[in-house]
């Protein structure tokens, strides 16, 4: 073992500091930011720990027993007490199954968010930082991008890589391709915002001093501009986390996402729908709600970030 | 030889309409250690000809012809990598604002340990003991813990000591020093220039002082330039342009100067404004101000060349000083 001393600071911990920062402070006066975030924590961490809480596996063919398909949920006269949302039409445990569904929602939407955002800033720093033909020819290549709708986009491309590769082959990659087509379909949000926060970052004389130090483009552009851009780049990510999960909640209700093997809440709806005529509303109505207020604290957080980080009313 | 050696520079931006001229043909010389003084109205191209030194300028700007020699290698055919060896390694810039020169984000040890690393093969630590050496060196008092601190945490003196501290971090031979101290509180700016004179002098270090302030300018400098509409109109030794001004321009300066005036004078300004440099007049471009102007300058240019201690561009600099001297005897 290492015998590093490590010299005591009088100065306040990393968390004390986020607790006492502007943020922290208009976080805890904000009672629809601290309930959202709440919310959200809950079902982060309970969609985390899906494995852990669940009393079935919906993956797992062996625990499923079609017989026991559309019992109700626990308080309606005629549901099995092991059963406590019901059952869907396959005889899966409706909490279970929404547990599981909300987990590859959520990680279909971080992930393309994060491929969003990974292609956005790129493509947004070099237009800003670089400029002249460069700027325009990529500034036009967004433009054309969001002329189609991402939809639009989405529906086509799923359904020719279904035609293509097969159902089967399909359905064990659906995450992936679903990931790679929200994420390709949005990025020029990303590369907009960027573009603009850069052109008005690159005229400040810290740029000019870096410059005058010596420092390259690459490092100036990483370094230097990107960590002061930041704040537009989250209030944006809430956003579009909460338009992903919209977006793949669409495109499995439509049938070209998630399959009814592996549900997403969008397609654990789009099963339920089916059967909403013949009185099993709950498999539809629970997985809709937990989808609504899912997005709904995602966007409110959302909100209340844009208010924080706003340039207008903070100078970070 | 000189260490900077400018030679017939001359910048043009390139406008929507038209090119306009910013620096037109100007040479002067550094020696090592030598420190130099360019004085002159907003708009007369002295922030120009700073950046340029470092090659700074941008589109639509661009450096018609002339050459900038520092250390005999012409700056402006540098490649980028060279350059980048130059900037901040042999000379250092100090800009006008404080508080948005240094990067927000960014601790000042951050900061600083990137520019050293960036030119020098360094271990953090290393890296990090120069770093307080330097910040010791502008009397920042407790260096070790100013390091971990961000620009905001500090004051606008301080934070200017720590931009002088960057820039002597690598131990530069020429620092361009633009207006350090325009944003700065009167009570402060007098240190600022005090510390700055005291680190050229002891480090050996050649400084450029763009400025309008001729009183920095004669405590500071041991040779001046004056500048007008992108020329250098004025040239030589600081002591004798304060004492014994040559062009009207430079008599004007001075005469404005609110020390110049006695109480209860209206102060003594020059006439009108500088022409924008897209208008520039013909001839001499101070003629249309100027109260000595003759049908010569109002049509010819007149070159720089010259005058007893200094070099003068001024047609009529002969006549004038006959003038002077009748009056004094008349006195």
């Amino acid at each position: 073992m290492s015998t590093e001393t490590i010299t005591p600071r009088a100065e306040p911990s990393r968390w004390s500091k986020i607790v006492n920062s502007n943020m922290g402070y208009s976080f805890r006066r904000n009672p629809v930011a601290v309930v959202s975030l709440i919310i959200f924590a809950l079902i982060a961490i309970a969609a985390f720990f899906a494995p852990f809480i669940a009393p079935y596996d919906p993956y797992d063919p062996a625990q499923i027993n079609i017989m026991n398909s559309e019992y109700p949920p626990a308080w309606i006269d005629g549901a099995l007490p092991e059963f406590v949302l019901g059952t869907d039409d396959q005889g899966r445990d409706l909490w279970s199954t929404i547990l599981y569904g909300t987990r590859l929602s959520l990680i279909i939407g971080i992930c393309a968010v994060a491929l969003q955002a990974f292609l956005g800033i790129t493509i947004g720093l070099l237009a800003g930082y670089i400029g002249g033909r460069l700027d325009n020819l990529l500034m036009r290549l967004a433009d054309i991008q969001l002329s189609f709708s991402t939809l639009m986009v989405a529906i086509i491309f799923l359904a020719v890589t279904q035609a293509m590769f097969g159902s089967e082959t399909f359905n064990q990659y659906a995450v992936f391709f679903l990931i790679a087509v929200i994420g390709v379909a949005e990025w020029p949000q990303y590369a907009r915002t960027v573009r603009a926060t850069v052109l008005a970052e690159k005229k400040k004389e810290y740029v000019d001093s870096a410059r005058v130090l010596g420092f390259g483009p690459m490092r100036i552009m990483v370094r230097h501009i990107l960590p002061n851009s930041l704040s537009p780049i989250f209030v944006i990510s809430t956003v579009q986390v909460a338009n992903a999960i919209i977006s793949e909640a669409s495109l499995s209700f439509l049938g070209l996402g998630m399959p009814p093997s592996q549900p997403s809440l969008g397609s654990l709806i789009s099963s339920g729908f089916d059967y909403i005529f013949s009185g099993s509303w709950w498999i539809t109505v629970i997985p809709g709600v937990v989808l609504v207020v899912l997005v709904l604290v995602i966007n409110l957080l959302g909100d209340w970030m844009r208010d924080v980080l706003n340039p207008k009313l903070y100078k970070g | 030889m000189s260490l900077l050696s400018v030679r017939d520079l001359t910048v043009k931006f390139a406008m929507r309409d038209e090119t306009v001229t910013a620096l037109n043909g100007i040479s002067f010389d550094v020696a090592k250690g030598e420190r130099l003084g360019i004085v002159g109205e907003s708009g007369a191209g002295k922030s120009i000809t700073g950046f340029s030194l470092m090659n700074l300028i941008s589109r639509p700007g661009y450096v018609d012809r002339g050459e900038i020699l520092f250390d005999g290698e012409d700056v402006v055919k540098m490649s980028d990598k060279r350059l980048r060896e130059l900037r901040g390694d042999k000379m250092a810039m100090i800009f006008q604002d404080p508080m948005v020169t240094l990067n927000p984000v960014l601790t000042i040890g951050q900061q600083m340990i990137e520019t050293l690393l960036a030119h020098r093969k360094l271990s953090r630590e290393e890296a990090r003991q120069i770093a307080i050496v330097k910040l010791r060196e502008v009397y920042i008092p407790s260096p070790e813990e100013r390091l971990d601190q961000y620009p905001h945490e500090l004051s606008g003196g301080m934070r200017q000591r720590i931009i002088i501290a960057i820039a002597l971090l690598l131990d530069p031979q020429l620092i361009i020093a633009d207006e350090p101290t325009t944003a700065l509180d009167v009570t402060i700016q007098a240190d600022i220039m005090e510390l700055l004179l005291e680190l050229c002098q002891s480090n050996k270090v050649g400084l450029i002082l763009i400025t309008h302030d001729l009183g920095v300018v004669s405590q500071m400098t041991e040779r001046t330039l004056v500048m007008y509409a992108g020329r250098i109109i004025e040239a030589g030794r600081t002591r004798e342009i304060i004492n014994d001004p040559q062009h009207p321009y430079t008599q004007g300066l001075i005469n404005a100067l609110p020390q110049q005036t006695l109480p209860g004078q209206k102060l003594r300004q020059i006439p009108g404004n500088m022409p924008s440099l897209t208008n520039i007049p013909p001839g001499c471009p101070f003629n249309p101000r100027c109260e000595y102007a003759t049908d010569l300058c109002r049509t010819r240019l007149p070159e720089i060349a010259q005058y007893g201690q200094v070099q003068v561009a001024c047609h009529e600099v002969q006549r004038l000083q006959a003038e002077g001297e009748r009056q004094e005897q008349k006195a």
